[in-house]
């Protein structure tokens, strides 16, 4: 997150106290001038925060598409149930975990338990011009969308019962964390000078590298890679592609967490980056496998989406392009080639995605970075700015790891206490039959 | 010449083709359909409401073959299909009167493979 504050704010105070009486009254009689909202950075953070919402239904549709048609509703209900399950752990305790006071730059401490003192006064660290609310809402939702990228690493061969388990150990131990120690005051790596816009690190690689996890300790689905079947439904997949891509304008441009230039910029580098890469993979399926498909095309827009993440608000349109095409050449080397030499299902290509685009869009910005597209960033490489870029590496390295090693201890814990994996009649039977007694479609009528 | 119908366990069609291919068996018509043994379906919950016996996938394949493939054709089948437990399905086998390959009008032992 963009660390973003505004000298001159109290300058707006006369305008943003109408619309904030009752909390400039309050904090009147206080020393230090009370805080207030800004109403077109509020009204900005609360429509991303609804579009970033809107991403984890997407992802649904996204991934229901990919999987065969017995376990579609397998897949829209663990991206529901993480809706649902992470909001509350987040407002539990999750978000001061994250943001809380710092406790030696490793995890927040609870003091902000069930949001206490998280109200409608701005809080000048994170947020200056918005409701702490505001802020706390709109990290919720990155919250919610990171655990369920994972789904697609473990899609089709998961117990339910073993994925809510899974699903809030490891937003409380891993997420949660992660978020510190990037995105919080105090975090040891905000401190390193890592960027990170809008959650290369926290939720891609993050997600990626637990995706990877997750296919390891899982294991291959019954009949992988011989008898895999194509996706049951490209057009819902396609139907998800597009409401991320949408979704993905809050992600980034409201990651500004203010409505200016900072967000504009953000907004057209995500929609370039995605274009880009969405195009360089077409091009490469029509070059490598003579057609360009439709898989490959709305796989290369996330991969792009992905990569331009974390350096969404610091690069400009050349910065933008190169992290968007080289983003579509990784994610699809890691796709197409990675994947069946080493042999993990990674059904969905959460890993191949995620984390190969997590990680090359953090590094990329170590390299695209400019101070003069936004002052609060630095210099990259071809900017002639020294040593970012080793910093972005060595966060990459730092996340990487540690998703990577705690998602795969949490995996086994709970495989040992609760159970990850179907019984193979349960997973030839279907998901849907097994885990929900429902089924997607109707085979008679 | 016979009829071979088999009705079996979707995720054992791979294998079934397989064994077919090995015995030179390549003409096979592959369907979806719905079927209940003893064992009866997975039952499905709506509005809480449970509704019991529902049908399961399973996938029928039905084979033309002359009196010399029946043999083959069957043993692919069993070899391919067979887990042991309930809900592997069954092959019927019935007498073919005639056969005509639409292109060359041809007809019979001529026309089946």
């Amino acid at each position: 997150m963009e660390k973003r504050r505004r000298g001159g704010l109290l300058a707006g105070l006369g305008i943003a106290a109408a619309v904030m009486a009752a909390s400039s009254t309050v904090h009147a009689a206080a020393a230090a001038p009370a805080l207030v909202a800004n109403p077109g950075d509020t009204a900005w953070l609360l429509i991303s925060t609804a579009l970033v919402m809107l991403m984890t239904p997407g992802l649904a549709f996204f991934y229901g598409g990919l999987v065969r048609r017995k376990n579609v509703l397998s897949v829209l209900m663990q991206c529901f149930a993480i809706l649902c399950i992470v909001s509350l752990q987040w407002t539990a305790f999750g978000y001061s975990l994250a943001f809380g006071p710092d406790i030696k730059g490793v995890i927040g401490s609870l003091d902000w338990a069930w949001l206490r003192g998280v109200g409608a006064e701005p809080n000048p660290t994170y947020a200056a011009t918005v409701p702490h609310t505001a802020f706390m809402a709109f990290q919720m939702m990155f919250a919610v969308i990171t655990p369920a990228l994972i789904v697609g690493a473990f899609a089709e061969r998961m117990r339910f019962a073993g994925f809510a388990v899974f699903t809030v150990l490891w937003s409380t131990l891993v997420y949660d964390p992660m978020a510190h120690w990037v995105w919080a005051q105090g975090g040891f790596l905000r401190a390193t000078g890592a960027l990170d816009f809008a959650g290369g690190l926290v939720v891609h690689v993050n997600a990626g590298m637990a995706a990877l996890a997750a296919a390891l300790v899982l294991g291959r689905r019954d009949g992988y890679p011989e008898r895999t079947s194509p996706p049951h439904n490209l057009p819902l997949a396609v139907l998800g592609a597009g409401l991320l891509w949408f979704g993905w304008f809050g992600f980034n441009a409201g990651s500004a967490l203010a409505s200016g230039g900072t967000a504009a910029g953000a907004f057209v580098a995500t929609h370039i980056a995605a274009a880009t890469a969405g195009l360089v993979w077409g091009a490469m399926d029509l070059v490598l496998q003579e057609r360009p498909t439709v898989l490959g095309m709305i796989t290369g827009v996330v991969a792009g989406l992905v990569a331009i993440t974390p350096a969404s608000g610091y690069v400009g349109l050349t910065g933008t392009v190169c992290v968007g095409a080289l983003a579509a050449a990784t994610c699809y080397v890691a796709v197409v080639w990675l994947k069946r030499v080493f042999g993990y299902d990674d059904t969905l290509d959460a890993f191949g995605v995620h984390g190969v685009g997590g990680m090359i869009g953090s590094l990329l910005t170590g390299v695209f970075a400019l101070k003069s597209v936004n002052a609060a960033g630095a210099d990259g490489l071809f900017a002639g700015g020294q040593g970012l870029l080793a910093v972005q590496a060595s966060a990459t390295l730092v996340a990487a790891a540690y998703s990577f090693g705690a998602s795969w201890l949490l995996l086994k814990l709970t495989d040992l206490t609760v159970g990850l994996r179907v019984t193979n009649e349960e997973e030839r039977i279907g998901l849907d039959l097994t885990q929900h007694s429902e089924a997607g479609y109707t085979a008679l009528e | 010449m016979k009829y071979v119908i088999a009705v079996i366990q979707p995720d054992k069609l791979d294998a079934v083709l397989e064994r077919l291919t090995e015995k030179e068996i390549h003409l096979v018509t592959v369907s979806n359909v719905m079927g209940r043994g003893r064992q009866k379906g997975v039952s499905e919950v709506y509005r809480s409401q449970k509704e019991a016996g529902s049908l399961l996938k399973k996938v029928k394949l039905e084979i033309a073959v002359n009196e010399e493939f029946v043999k083959g054709t069957v043993d692919a089948i069993t070899a391919g299909a067979y887990s042991g437990k309930i809900g592997d399905g069954k092959i019927f086998i019935v007498d073919l009167k005639d056969v005509v390959r639409i292109r060359t009008l041809e007809r019979g032992h001529a026309a089946i493979g």
